[in-house]
């Protein structure tokens, strides 16, 4: 046969070779997001994976670089999605500490609630996928009507539910309605049995913890060198959580425990996530129960006293002068911030969401640099599935939580 | 719940202030280690790029200091400093003293080579390939130095200063009066 007739050409050393090339992802229904590990397979076991990323990244360093504070905001819902009103207040109190702004008691309790219901919906989005990816697919269908309810109360607050640009600096932008109260109030009330019920399908599962028990496993020491942070980090064995470490939004006011694993397998990561559902869950009924306490005019404050900063009501703005100012000054970026340098974290679902804003003193940040955790420990990746099954491969990815707008920035 | 809490008068005297982070530093370093300053809690310095290593070393293995978590590596881009254009900043984090600080070494922009941290911290493996793919800092002896978030065939840095968000030959909106001109 001549060169002529020869249709497909193959890369040179491809009929040789001993091992099967694998692309999963960019877009396969098991990445869950939009990246790509081209693995090398001997049979089903993995002998190699390059991870690629950068799908949907959107360049939010450099637009930061344009925008005045408040307008940044939306630009942190797109990072962990799943959470986005963690990033939001993350991004608040990073503005609120460069700018020196103390935000009254009740303003941060109000956070705390809205914090921890979005790592409830995190984690919970989180675990059930794990259970999808192992082949249960009820819990997953099952807990959504109650992430849905999170997202209700988010809907109640702010308008919007997944992209929720959440709060402004110093504050939120609104007081919470009745409505917010009472879903908030039913949130309580009935997810507990839910996530009992969650539980027992998988924790004691039989096939989930043959699945999960040692596939992906990551020492603690490893874990730290590759910045682990979150959830995967203390599966592992070490207690680092922000929360604890930099109080943030009087965090210090509660009670919690920070639930730790030992192997910083995909089981561990499963049964930390789980506990620490419950915790927040715990820190809600708290936050809840000390709103309740705030009495007269203080139980109705919901932002601080920045007027440069925070924008005023929209009635006024009509009526009366110095609101008017403000809100010109504030939406026409003629309110420069001061000079400085700061780094502040909060803990996001995922780990530690860090913020590094420089300002020289202008309306945009100089530079603004976001420290996204699945960024960091999505490297250890390899290390983590070389020598498992591609089954298992699937499963780790899920169970560390990878969210790739929160990786691609 | 946190490691370290002082119960004793033993830790208080023992707790790792910035303070005694700078002493254990200038002790070591001298001269070569200097900008030291305090903002908003967190020490801040500076050395020589050629001995970003040396220091990263020391802080990690010093017993006392032991600043052996990786926190956050970027790069900033100051157009007007002439031969400091750029800058490589270090957030490292000691988790059982729980204290922080940044530590920064600066770059001329015509030969950005900094020595890559990638051998003492997996961590900072991709984060020095974002520096690069955005800043185009040479991290010399990156096992992997190549783009990671923008496409292999981009040929520039776009984070650098020189690369505006917007056209600036726009001539239908004037933004002299609004923020950055």
């Amino acid at each position: 046969m001549t060169e002529h007739h020869q249709h497909i050409k193959l890369p040179e050393g491809s009929i040789e070779k001993q091992t099967t090339t694998l692309n999963v992802g960019p877009t396969h229904p098991a990445t869950h997001g939009v990246f790509q590990n081209i693995m090398e397979l001997d049979g089903e076991r993995i002998v190699s994976t390059e991870s690629t990323v950068g799908y949907i990244h959107r360049a939010f360093e450099k637009i930061a670089e344009r925008r005045p504070l408040y307008q940044i905001t939306p630009l942190t819902d797109r990072l962990n999605y799943c959470s986005s009103p963690i990033n939001n207040m993350g991004w608040h109190l990073t503005c609120e500490k460069l700018l020196n702004v103390k935000t009254p008691k009740r303003v941060d309790y109000l956070r705390v609630i809205i914090m921890e219901l979005a790592r409830i919906a995190d984690h919970l989005i989180c675990n059930s996928i794990v259970g999808v990816d192992t082949g249960a697919y009820t819990g997953f269908l099952y807990v959504m009507q109650y992430r849905e309810l999170i997202y209700e109360i988010y809907e109640e607050v702010c308008g919007s539910r997944l992209t929720t640009n959440i709060g402004r600096i110093g504050g939120f932008e609104r007081n919470f309605s009745n409505t917010a109260f009472t879903k908030l109030e039913k949130f309580l009330k009935e997810y507990p049995s839910v996530l009992k019920e969650f539980e027992n399908l998988f924790t004691r599962n039989r096939i989930f913890m043959d699945r999960t028990m040692g596939t992906g496993a990551i020492s603690a020491e490893r874990a730290m060198n590759y910045g682990f942070t979150g959830p995967n980090l203390r599966a592992a064995g070490v207690d680092y959580d922000v929360r604890v470490h930099a109080p943030y939004s009087s965090y210090e006011d509660f009670d919690f425990s920070i639930p730790v694993g030992k192997t910083g397998d995909n089981y561990d990561r499963f049964l930390v996530r789980n506990e620490e559902m419950w915790q927040s869950l715990g820190i809600i009924q708290q936050a809840y129960q000390k709103i309740q306490e705030f009495k007269g005019e203080e139980a109705e404050v919901y932002h601080a006293n920045v007027p440069e900063y925070y924008l005023p009501k929209k009635e006024d703005v009509y009526t009366k002068m110095e609101a008017l100012i403000w809100h010109f000054k504030i939406i026409m970026g003629e309110v420069d911030m001061p000079k400085g340098e700061v780094y502040h974290s909060v803990e996001g679902a995922n780990g530690e969401l860090g913020f590094y804003l420089i300002s020289d003193g202008g309306r945009a940040p100089f530079r603004l640099h976001f420290r996204r955790p699945c960024f960091i420990y999505y490297q250890a990746y390899p290390e983590l599935v070389t020598g498992g099954m591609l089954s298992d491969a699937i499963v780790t990815m899920s169970s560390l939580n990878l969210i790739a707008g929160e990786m691609d920035a | 719940m946190l490691p370290g809490t002082p119960d004793d008068l033993n830790l208080i005297e023992m707790a790792l202030t910035n303070e005694r982070i700078q002493q254990r530093l200038t002790e070591k370093f001298g001269d070569l280690v200097f900008g030291f300053e305090e903002s908003y809690g967190l020490l801040s310095f500076e050395a020589a790029k050629e001995n970003n290593l040396k220091v990263l070393q020391f802080l990690n293995d010093d017993e006392e200091l032991g600043f052996r978590f990786l926190t956050d590596l970027c790069a900033v881009n100051y157009p007007d400093q002439a031969g400091r254009e750029l800058a490589v900043v270090y957030h490292l984090h000691n988790l059982a003293e729980n204290v922080r600080l940044r530590f920064k070494v600066f770059t001329n922009i015509q030969t950005p080579d900094v020595f890559t941290a990638s051998k003492l911290f997996n961590s900072a493996n991709w984060m020095e390939r974002e520096t690069y793919d955005f800043f185009g800092v040479n991290f010399v002896g990156h096992p992997n130095l190549k783009r990671i978030l923008n496409v292999d065939e981009m040929d520039y840095f776009p984070m650098r200063k020189e690369f505006p968000l917007e056209d600036q030959t726009r001539v239908d909106k004037d933004d002299e009066m609004f923020g950055r001109g």
